[in-house]
């Protein structure tokens, strides 16, 4: 019988690709305008016009935000190893309501996470005495809070955004998991989730990995999520170079500017029932920012879009109580609403 | 025959994780059963927390994403 031999790539190795791509990254991160200009001299067009500048913040911004994405998910693939769900509950676990919301609202940005592992997890935190408000609180910042979001908003808004983005995302979070702890919804749990909580078996304690291994993640992190997320950019950023070549501003202003009250209530509503990734709602982002959409407004959309979506109400159905369910909801969409009102009358 | 069990909601990873156990298994020729173990309460039963999770004759020895192809091997040296 033959079997084909996969030898494992040893650690110098990977290090030494590790430091060769590094270089590579920066060379190429350094001459994204001459990159740019000489593409845009190719075809021959210039940059006083519509068409001219609208390619020109094509071919600038796709390389850009490209190599911003790979090289964050790939540094954010690495510091996820050190973060297993395993390592999280236990740095979690012991901490009582406040330091405890903001710590699983934080380590909800740096562990892995997968709405489809959602109900696992919920199970996992719980059954490790982890309160139901700390559980939700990283619930809620999980998907929210991620790197490519981050990344987005960083290339395409720069890091004002971005941050503001970061600091807001974990405000609702913890704040939301305050307020659900506080209420003590308990026994809004399904039957059989306080069943198992009464009687834990052991638990798996997660595995130990050398540096090869996590650089190997880090990559492995960059072909899913990258090789996932890339048209949705592609899309985006075309998107944004029309508007940036042609939609004159301050189009939307009347409609989702700063004094329309309205605005961020209808935009935290129209965000619940859709679903979308972090990625795929940039697009659209994008399009309403470069028609004079206030950014509170935009913001309350995009957080409503990704933490409060159907198909993730359903999975967490199966372990909640409708009226658990009504109150995550609703928590999280009143501090989704506050957060960006507030931003509206603040910037 | 060694019975081995996928934990996972049935998400793209849980069959990409089953492929590559099916896989490295015939290559050495070891006769394997695959169930698939998609019950929350079974899954959450195994203290398992971010899925696909493995489970050789009843013992987890894999959690969270796709495992490593040298892993499984392991698992069958």
């Amino acid at each position: 019988m033959s079997s084909i031999v996969h030898r494992p790539i040893g650690t110098p190795t990977r290090l030494g690709i590790v430091a060769v791509s590094v270089i590579l990254w920066w060379l190429a991160y350094g001459h994204l305008t001459g990159f740019a200009d000489a593409l845009l001299a190719l075809t021959g067009l210039d940059r006083g016009t519509h068409l001219g500048e609208a390619l020109h913040f094509f071919l600038y911004d796709t390389p850009k935000v490209l190599l911003l994405l790979t090289g964050v998910v790939f540094v954010m693939g690495v510091i996820q190893t050190y973060f297993a769900p395993e390592r999280t509950r236990a740095l979690l676990s012991g901490h009582r309501a406040g330091v405890g919301n903001v710590l699983a609202a934080s380590l909800g940005v740096v562990t892995p996470f997968c709405s489809c592992s959602a109900v696992p997890l919920f199970i996992g935190f719980l059954s490790a005495g982890i309160p139901l408000g700390i559980t939700l609180s990283f619930l809620i910042a999980a998907p929210m809070v991620n790197e490519v979001a981050l990344v987005l908003l960083f290339g395409l808004f720069g890091w004002r955004v971005a941050a503001l983005y970061l600091v807001l995302g974990l405000a609702v979070a913890i704040v939301a998991g305050l307020v659900i702890g506080r209420l003590g919804m308990e026994r809004h749990l399904e039957d059989w989730v306080q069943a198992i909580l009464n009687g834990q078996k052991a638990q798996w304690q997660g595995d130990t990995m050398d540096t090869s291994q996590r650089i190997a993640a880090g990559t492995s992190h960059v072909r899913t999520i990258v090789g996932k997320v890339w048209p949705y950019v592609l899309v985006g950023i075309g998107l944004g170079a029309l508007i940036h070549g042609y939609v004159p501003e301050d189009f939307l202003a009347t409609f989702m500017g700063r004094d329309v009250w309205w605005a961020v209530p209808a935009a935290t509503l129209l965000g619940v029932p859709m679903y979308t990734n972090a990625a795929g709602i940039i697009p659209v982002v994008q399009a309403l920012i470069g028609k004079g959409a206030a950014l509170g407004t935009v913001l309350a959309f995009m957080m409503s879009v990704i933490a409060l979506s159907a198909p993730e109400m359903l999975i967490l159905r199966k372990a909640l109580k409708p009226p658990l369910i009504a109150t995550f909801v609703g928590v999280v969409a009143s501090g989704i609403l506050l957060v960006g009102t507030l931003f509206n009358l603040i910037l | 025959m060694r019975t081995i069990k996928i934990l996972g909601s049935g998400c793209a990873n849980c069959r990409r994780a089953a492929d590559l156990i099916e896989t490295v298994a015939a290559e050495r020729g070891i006769a394997i059963g695959i169930e698939k173990v998609t019950d929350f309460a079974a899954i959450a039963g195994y203290g398992v927390m971010s899925t696909p999770g493995v489970v050789i004759d009843d013992t987890v020895v894999h959690a969270g994403g796709v495992p490593s192809r040298e892993a499984v091997e392991g698992w069958f040296d």
